[in-house]
């Protein structure tokens, strides 16, 4: 019961801080979705790295870890530390520059002028859209699993003992659950096991990000993300102490760390089983950053293009503090110093709050359940709010004319579209659970296959309408086909095999992400069509590309 | 050679340096308790943060002075 209290104390104290931002919300849409282009390097920093770290960064990488082994740091987290940067750097600053001279608030207000093309948002809209919903999905079904195993009982002799709520508490639909891949009835031991059950839990977190976006808007959610993002942090490496000492029970925390890393079995410690091409196409998903609609937004609150710099150098620091601690965690739950129960071995989401659990004891368990929580929900806040300006700006302005909706007219549509994203991305989290890590890695791929069209706009002035629309329906083709093959998820290893007379590992195959393949699709379209197309007017190459830029 | 080229010529090689199929099944554990694999991404990730340092300095993309950006606080 003492995490439950604590949670539900970090949760109120985020709903005092968004009516504290609404105090300071000047009224006017541009405040609430922009933050009127007032946001300094550090709040930039703090607001853009608790972003893109979502539950992917914590839960993910530990359950990724305790199933793959060490390896996943290298596949993931440096080769963002170095593409994160390069995107914020090549593109972040130059769309900085060009949303505060023109006024862009959406990704597609900018293809829209750089393309000529009125209905460029026709498809791009549902695509982002479409790819920002099981990024959603992400943090919905992680923070109800994580409030779930910190709450929950444990499993003595086939039976759920010390839970914070007796079987029959809730309705069975809740309480009861299936074991994967079983055809065993339901029960209480794969359901709640005495805990919060899931669906609840999620919806809890849904409805307290949705209030304090509501009342606080980009102000509030950058304060939110900056409070969160550093109560993370922080609590990241007490969870790391904690649990490296508990579990290797020394009497130093260096034995402890010691003891616990020498108990990593051998096939966890090395990426004997990653095929070195899928490592080294695993470098294509952390270009899904250029895309990100909700970083897009983000990057318009700077206030300068100097603010950018703290961002970009610090970026790759901040993810190491917080993924090496999570990857160790991951490897040393596979060793012998602690039993991982089936219910939770099968679902490596689990992993990082059940050790939390199991662990910390029930205070620091409950602040460290809290910190998880930030990091879902830092992610969550922003793309609620950017899915609203999304709509607003893209759909219902074009549609209704620039001076038929008031400023509050506005808001109202911006908040009913974000509860009916929300309302349908909860509704997906009731079914199947797949892979926190293998979702990520499907939703950034997606993002990523479009990353040519932001650098050509940016970069390339020969990209022309007809080469956007090519390079936008073959990503999303190209997506929806591989995704399809991977059984929509299910199969955490899927890869695209090109069979090669020589490889590395000798297995006849180079095994490459379907990220590379994507983009290759993506590219091909893009520049094929745009070099037989009609260029763009020489009023818009000389509007994005003046001559006396660099 | 003009420091932004040595820059991006850093990134390339970190890029490089990233594919690092030397430590593909080296168990050591670095101090003892980092596992290899481990503790040489983690020093990629110190040695990005320093050459992203450097092209903010030499390879800054926006041609807008500081003065002219307003005065930043946060």
């Amino acid at each position: 019961m003492a995490q439950l209290l604590i949670i539900s104390g970090y949760l109120f104290l985020l709903l005092l801080l968004g009516i504290g931002a609404s105090r300071l919300f000047r009224g006017t849409s541009q405040d609430y979705m922009l933050a009127s282009h007032s946001i300094g390097p550090f709040l930039l920093l703090m607001s853009i790295f608790g972003t893109t770290m979502t539950a992917f960064a914590l839960v993910g990488s530990t359950g990724e870890s305790f199933k793959e082994g060490v390896g996943v740091y290298g596949m993931l987290a440096s080769s963002s530390g170095i593409i994160h940067s390069l995107c914020f750097l090549l593109l972040g600053v130059k769309v900085w520059e060009l949303g505060k001279k023109y006024e862009y608030r959406t990704q597609v207000q900018f293809f829209r002028d750089r393309l000529e093309s009125r209905w460029i948002g026709v498809i791009l809209f549902p695509v982002l859209v479409g790819l920002v919903i099981p990024y959603l999905l992400i943090g919905v079904m992680a923070s109800g699993t994580v409030i779930n195993k910190v709450t929950a009982g444990s499993i003595r002799d086939g039976q759920v003992v010390d839970g914070t709520f007796e079987e029959g508490t809730f309705p069975q639909f809740l309480e009861q659950g299936k074991k994967p891949k079983s055809e065993e009835p339901a029960s209480f031991m794969y359901g709640s096991q005495g805990g919060v059950p899931k669906p609840l839990a999620s919806l809890a977190i849904c409805g307290i990000v949705l209030i304090y976006v509501f009342l606080g808007g980009m102000r509030g959610t950058t304060w939110a993300n900056t409070f969160q993002t550093l109560v993370f942090m922080v609590l990241g490496i007490v969870t790391f102490v904690v649990i490296a000492w508990q579990l290797g029970g020394q009497e130093s925390f260096w034995a402890s760390l010691q003891m616990a890393s020498n108990s990593i079995p051998v096939e966890k410690l090395t990426r004997i089983h990653i095929p070195p091409e899928k490592f080294l196409t695993y470098m294509f998903v952390p270009l899904s950053v250029g895309m990100f609609p909700h970083l897009f937004q983000h990057w318009l609150t700077a206030r300068s293009a100097e603010s950018f710099k703290l961002p970009i150098v610090a970026h790759p620091l901040f993810i190491a503090i917080v993924w090496v601690p999570c990857v160790l965690i991951g490897a040393w739950a596979t060793s012998d110093l602690i039993a991982i129960p089936p219910p939770v071995a099968a679902n490596p989401n689990a992993v990082l709050p059940f050790l939390v659990k199991q662990l910390a004891g029930p205070v620091l368990g409950g602040l460290l359940t809290a910190g998880i929580l930030a990091a879902i929900m830092s992610s969550l806040d922003s793309q609620f709010l950017c899915l609203g300006t999304m709509f607003t700006e893209d759909v219902v302005r074009p549609l209704c004319g620039q001076r038929s909706l008031s400023d509050r007219q506005q808001l109202l549509v911006a908040r009913l579209f974000i509860i009916g994203i929300v309302v349908l991305t909860y509704g997906l989290s009731l079914f199947e659970p797949r892979r926190v890590f293998t979702l990520g890695v499907w939703c950034f791929s997606g993002f990523s296959s479009l990353f040519p069209l932001i650098f050509a706009a940016l970069y390339w002035p020969r990209l022309t309408k007809a080469g956007a629309y090519a390079c936008v329906l073959a990503a999303a083709g190209s997506w929806l086909w591989l995704f399809r093959a991977s059984e929509f998820a299910a199969n955490p290893n899927f890869t695209v095999n090109i069979p090669v007379p020589i490889t590395l590992d000798g297995d006849g195959y180079w095994q490459l992400m379907p990220v590379a393949a994507m983009i290759a699709c993506s590219t091909v379209a893009m520049v094929c069509v745009s070099v037989v197309t009609k260029p763009p007017s020489d009023a818009t190459v000389e509007r994005f590309f003046p001559k006396n830029s660099s | 050679m003009k420091p932004a080229h040595g820059v991006w010529a850093l990134i390339l090689f970190l890029i490089i340096a990233h594919q690092d199929i030397w430590f593909w099944d080296d168990t050591t554990l670095v101090f003892g308790f980092l596992p290899v694999a481990l503790a040489y991404h983690a020093c990629i990730s110190l040695a990005a943060a320093f050459t992203w340092y450097l092209a903010t300095r030499f390879c800054w993309p926006s041609d807008q002075a500081p003065s002219a950006q307003g005065r930043d606080t946060a």
